[in-house]
């Protein structure tokens, strides 16, 4: 039979930056072009109409106001500017920071100014609060895939375990005739992928993307199958779960802005907030996070100090489940009842955010966030009436995680012995 | 077990057949499978049974009449699974009727037909995932080269007024070429740059949905009497032509699936470029100091499988399971590949074996959906489990206590991270 050819990941050595055009000089000057473009492009089809960017949920209240046609090309100038001054070879992400956010705003001013009359203004308490809420699901997801790819297993299977943990919340959370029984069974169906995922990878060898991609699939197919036989007879009985409902946090609400849209908010959104910095901490400061990540860089020499490898990969993955089964909770008890594949790619956005977070449980944050602020943007266009596909929005999490690990906006590189199974002796 | 018990010939000579037997116990490919298969149909079963209400409500007095509940849950799988077979091998009574000279052939040969439906986008993403495996590279991609192929096969389909076989022609091109350039992207992003063709081919999987979704609804490609989405139709002038006659859904198709796979057989076993790509899937390294060009291979691996994952997809429009784009138009065909291709152990005609398996259980899943009311996802799981159990042989050894003989060389397991 034959064995499926065995490469180590990276056998394509990417050529040596060497002379004057360093990657950040070459960013740079993409950066610089596209800015200048935005200035002539948006600010030609931008109105001269106020743009207005109000501090709450509607039209009303203080805003931040600017000329369209003015905003657009002051923003894309702005952008042009930083990409210039990337050439100084120095403060690379702040520069590039600047940049994205003006050619986001100067993008921003054309479509506001160019919205239907009584249209022209942002409400950012929205905004906000919608990008908090879409990438809720995603944080969940990504920190699972920090959790499992840290110790050196490749978790392709967020979707499953997303995916079995809605469907767990919602069946048990109905049967049970309560939220907090179904967050719990959520975080065992998630549990139970990983297990799965932990036993045929770490046991039995399988390669770890080959059973995240089936795992996917036989999460897909359970979870379906089970919804047309069970819960679409009796919907009463077994889907009908009960919704957490909003927590307010006292004092922190009234900060302005981030409070209403963050701290009049759901269990769901900090526990998500609160898993980042526990797992943060975790991970770069105590002895579990220590041996994690030496086991996830190399594991022969953590084995030969004594760290049980293949124990400490065991929990790490099925604790990814329990995370990720959270976050699938957060689909069915919060607002929905189950729907088939009602996670619907969001696991794989999630693997994405992994990836261009850099593995690390902050980077996931910001790069859940910028996607759940893509999704966030995709609603509001539709809403205005705007020119702009929402597919094409819609397509950026995944383009900008291509351009990551080309290695067009930063260098990204996984812990060294993901994918590896480790075999003792 | 006993499957593989009944396969054993007549014994004639004691030796010889203890000797066949002790082979077929042996943990070889074939056994695996057939182990494999039965092992997810038992735990199918188990999906069945624990998922039909009135089953259970006979188990709350198990202990009292036990008889029940175990007639109940026999009678729920068995049906389930007879119906699977009618609907994907042969019907019993419509070759009774036909032979009792009150029925019409066309039944007796729709569940084969049906099956080689189903089973020809399937071997040519199996056959896509497959090749890339052998160069080493792990195409995740086949659902978003499929999408690719499908959206510019169709496009041709009813945008380009062209002669009939022409017309076929050239929309199978654009599939094949829809792939091509799909596969070819991450091929050249992992040649030049050294980025991980698992992860980008996610990701265009997803962009190449969204732009399905977004052509649809254009003008000029959506149907102008609906309002959903759904484009206009595809040219009768471009469809595969039937081979049994229009009541039967088998189409040229097949005919092609079978051309491809004996193509990609001979490109892998007696071309320049199957000798490198196969090098260069075992070892980069000492491929890159004989002289080959991994980039180069590489690119190319890519642009052949995301072509035949085009073709696979072009299928799906021009064949007889659709003749319009839908957002759903091609299913979970590329997903289907990857499980295809593991199932085949990524050689050709063992992926075009694997295919049909899946394609029976797809046409199966049908009849047993609509005759016994049990849901088509279960033929997701079934596909899945044969597949985790094929991967992990080491585990239907244990299960079964095979011996322990060429086990090594089952092994499907690679080791590949990002």
């Amino acid at each position: 039979m034959t064995r499926v050819s065995t490469i180590t990941a990276d056998t394509v050595v990417a050529p040596v930056e060497t002379g004057f055009w360093t990657r950040s000089r070459k960013v740079g000057v993409g950066l610089a072009t596209a800015g200048v473009l935005a200035a002539v492009l948006f600010g030609a089809l931008a109105t001269s109409q106020t743009v207005r960017f109000t501090l709450s949920d509607d039209a009303q209240g203080t805003a931040l106001s600017i000329d369209g046609t003015v905003g657009a090309i002051l923003f894309g100038v702005i952008a042009a500017a930083a990409g210039a001054a990337m050439f100084a070879d120095r403060w690379f992400t702040w520069l590039l920071g600047v940049g994205l956010v003006g050619l986001v705003l100067s993008f921003l001013c054309w479509q506001i100014s160019d919205a239907p009359a009584g249209l022209n203004f942002m409400p950012l308490v929205n905004v906000v609060r919608g990008t908090f809420l879409l990438a809720v699901p995603l944080i969940f997801g990504a920190l699972a895939g920090v959790l499992c790819e840290r110790s050196g297993v490749v978790n392709v299977a967020i979707e499953g375990q997303l995916l079995m943990g809605a469907f767990a919340g919602a069946l048990v959370g109905t049967l049970a005739a309560s939220a907090w029984v179904g967050l719990i069974a959520a975080a065992l169906g998630g549990a139970f992928i990983s297990l799965l995922l932990a036993i045929f990878t770490i046991r039995y060898l399988v390669d770890q993307v080959v059973m995240g991609i089936v795992l996917n699939l036989l999460a897909l197919g359970l979870t379906g199958f089970l919804y047309e036989r069970l819960m679409q007879t009796d919907q009463t009985k077994y889907n009908q779960p009960p919704h957490f409902g909003s927590w307010e946090i006292p004092v922190l609400k009234e900060i302005p802005v981030l409070g209403p849209a963050l701290f009049k908010s759901n269990l769901f959104l900090y526990l998500a907030l609160i898993l980042v910095l526990v797992i943060h901490v975790a991970l770069f400061r105590t002895r579990w996070g220590l041996r994690t990540r030496s086991v996830g860089e190399h594991p022969t020499a953590a084995d030969t100090l004594g760290v049980r490898v293949l124990g400490l990969r065991y929990r790490n993955v099925l604790l990814a489940g329990v995370v990720a089964g959270i976050g699938g909770a957060s689909y069915t008890l919060l607002l929905y009842s189950f729907t088939k594949n009602m996670i619907g790619g969001k696991g794989f956005i999630a693997l994405a955010a992994l990836i261009f977070g850099r593995w690390s449980p902050t980077g996931a944050l910001l790069a859940a966030l910028f996607f759940g602020f893509a999704d966030q943007l995709g609603v509001y266009l539709g809403a205005i009436n705007s020119v702009i596909p929402s597919q094409f929005l819609a397509m950026l999490p995944y383009l900008a995680t291509i351009l990551a690990v080309a290695g067009l906006v930063g260098r990204v590189r996984a812990p060294a012995a993901d994918g590896k199974p480790y075999i003792k002796g | 077990m006993s499957l593989t018990e009944e396969k054993a010939p007549e014994q004639k000579k004691e030796s010889f057949g203890q000797a066949f037997l002790h082979g077929l116990w042996a943990a070889n490919t074939v056994t695996v499978t057939i182990l494999a298969v039965v092992l997810a149909l038992v735990i199918g079963g188990i999906l069945i049974i624990v998922s039909d209400t009135e089953v259970l409500d006979k188990y709350s007095y198990f202990t009292a009449r036990p008889q029940d509940a175990l007639e109940a849950s026999w009678t729920a799988v068995s049906e389930a699974y007879a119906n699977l077979f009618k609907g994907s091998i042969v019907d019993p009574a419509a070759v009774s009727a036909w032979i009792g000279g009150n029925g019409d052939w066309v039944p007796v040969f729709r569940p084969i037909s049906e099956t080689l439906t189903y089973a020809t986008p399937l071997v040519f993403t199996g056959l896509a995932v497959a090749l890339a495996f052998r160069g080493g590279l792990f195409n995740i991609g086949a659902q978003g080269q499929a999408i690719i192929g499908v959206v510019l096969a169709a496009l041709v389909g009813f945008l380009v007024p062209l002669p009939p076989v022409i017309h076929l022609i050239v929309a199978l091109l654009a599939g094949a070429v829809g792939g091509a350039i799909w596969g070819f992207v991450p091929g050249f992003l992992k040649a030049r740059t050294g980025a991980h063709e698992v992860i980008n081919t996610i990701m265009l999987n997803y962009v190449a949905l969204y732009f399905l979704t977004w052509i649809i609804v254009q003008k000029g490609v959506q149907n102008p009497t609906r309002t959903d989405a759904i484009s206009k139709p595809v040219d009768s002038s471009a469809q595969l032509p039937r081979l049994l006659g229009d009541d039967l859904r088998v189409h040229l198709g097949i005919v092609l699936a079978v051309a491809a796979t004996w193509g990609v057989a001979w490109l892998l076993n007696r071309s320049t470029l199957g000798f490198e790509l196969r090098a260069v899937g075992n070892n980069p390294d000492a491929s890159r100091t004989a002289g080959i060009s991994v980039t180069t291979t590489y690119i190319a691996v890519m642009v052949i499988s995301g072509a035949l994952a085009g073709l696979g997809g072009a299928n799906m429009v021009i064949g007889s399971t659709a003749n319009a784009l839908t957002p759903l138009v091609v299913a979970q065909i590329g997903f289907d590949g990857i499980l295809v291709a593991l199932l085949g152990r990524v050689k050709p005609w063992g992926v075009a074996l694997a295919a049909l398996l899946f394609g029976a259980l797809r046409a199966g899943g049908n009849t047993m959906q609509s005759v016994s009311s049990i849901s088509l996802e279960l033929v997701t799981v079934l596909q899945a489990l044969i597949v985790i159990f094929i991967a992990a042989p080491a585990l239907v050894k244990a299960i079964f206590r095979l011996r322990a003989a060429r086990a090594a060389r089952l092994s499907t397991s690679l080791a590949k991270g990002w």
